[in-house]
């Protein structure tokens, strides 16, 4: 009785043990490059850049798979970081992929919605509520303005409006200009 | 030298632990839709077979047979067995991140396989040695392959076939099981084990 309770505690205190040395040991915080490119991303998840979401762009990036300035909405700004992070020349925005806009959140016109979910289908991050034959809404604070709602309303009752700057939302422009030269 | 080979041999195709001894049989419907995975899930299972079965054949004999507590063994193999496949993954995802990528969500499933429990049990019934048991589990896990392989190409072509309406899916996976299972009964005058 006495053996079976020990040797059951020591087969399992021995396995805890190794498991926990393990799991420290052996740790892996996913792939930190692929991690570091998705955090500069701006997290729209509109599919400009030819890819289904920005943690698959990132991927891509990190595999040399795809360029870095494939991301209308992470603009000039977004690519001088990529450029930054991967120790690669700054280029250009590819204009095949869209060109910058204003940030702005998409509005749908209540009174002319009719309730056909084909918008809460597209959109990436889940930002529209709503029943089929109800009206549907946008959560404006989740909405990224990624654009791919427009296209399969059958109403077109969907308008981006951009966001006003205000006291609120307004910070510095970049890019800001460094007073020591760095070399 | 002829023994090894004839438990290999005997445990492939004679007692094949799926279609003779019928453990395993969960995976074997449920990821034999697809040769891809079919074959992910083979390799898995191979290795967690060989590895499980040597590591509970040392626990049984150098722990639970000289305190007399073969009745622990049920518990203590899936314990082990357990951890070892948690520990292989962790080994996997920091060294083989490719491997791991192709095994992915098969590995921690395979833990709750019961062919990878029923081998370590038959090792420990029919008591091997070390080299047996290894011999077995690595034959177990062949068996599981090869018919699991064969089955999921039998399926991939059913896809494609005029089958009736009514057979489509489980029906006709059911019957195929069943002539396979037939089929594997006549390797039974093989081996006279």
């Amino acid at each position: 009785m006495i053996e079976a309770i020990l040797i059951t505690l020591s087969i399992t205190i021995f396995i805890g043990l190794v498991l926990g040395y393990a799991s420290i040991k052996l740790k892996t915080t996913g792939d930190p490059i692929v991690d570091k490119i998705d955090k500069i991303l701006p997290q729209t998840q509109c599919g400009q850049c030819g890819y289904p979401g920005c943690k698959p762009y990132a991927t891509a990036i990190a595999n040399g798979e795809a360029d870095i300035n494939q991301c209308p909405p992470g603009g000039d700004d977004g690519i001088h970081k990529l450029a930054d992070l991967l120790g690669v020349e700054y280029k250009p925005l590819n204009a095949e992929h869209g060109e910058p806009k204003p940030k702005s959140v998409a509005i749908i016109d209540e009174s002319t919605c009719i309730g056909c979910t084909l918008c809460i289908q597209a959109c990436p991050v889940d930002a529209i509520v709503g029943a089929a034959k109800q009206m549907h809404t946008i959560i404006e604070k989740e909405c990224t303005g990624c654009e791919l709602c427009l296209p399969p309303c059958p109403v077109d009752c969907i308008d981006m409006q951009v966001i006003p700057e205000t006291t609120e939302n307004w910070k510095w422009k970049y890019p800001i200009y460094k007073i020591k030269q760095q070399n | 030298m002829t023994e090894y080979l004839l438990i290999i041999i005997s445990v492939v195709l004679v007692n094949n632990i799926v279609l003779t001894k019928i453990l395993g049989l969960c995976p074997f419907m449920g990821v034999s839709k697809k040769l891809d995975t079919s074959v992910s899930m083979s390799a898995a299972t191979a290795f967690v077979l060989t590895v499980g079965s040597i590591t509970s054949w040392l626990v049984n004999y150098y722990l639970l047979i000289p305190y007399g507590l073969e009745y622990l063994r049920t518990i203590s193999f899936i314990v082990i067995i357990a951890a070892v496949v948690q520990f292989t993954e962790m080994v996997m995802e920091k060294n083989y991140p490719y491997l791991y990528r192709v095994l992915g969500i098969f590995l921690p499933l395979i833990t709750t396989n019961c062919a990878v429990l029923g081998i370590p049990l038959l090792n420990a019934q029919l008591s091997h040695n070390l080299l047996e048991a290894a011999l077995f589990g690595l034959g177990g896990a062949l068996g599981f392959s090869l018919v699991l392989i064969l089955f999921a190409s039998l399926r991939e072509k059913f896809e494609g076939a005029d089958t009736p309406e009514l057979m489509r899916g489980s029906a006709l996976a059911m019957l195929t099981a069943g002539l396979m299972s037939l089929s594997f009964m006549g390797f039974i005058g093989l081996d006279r084990l």
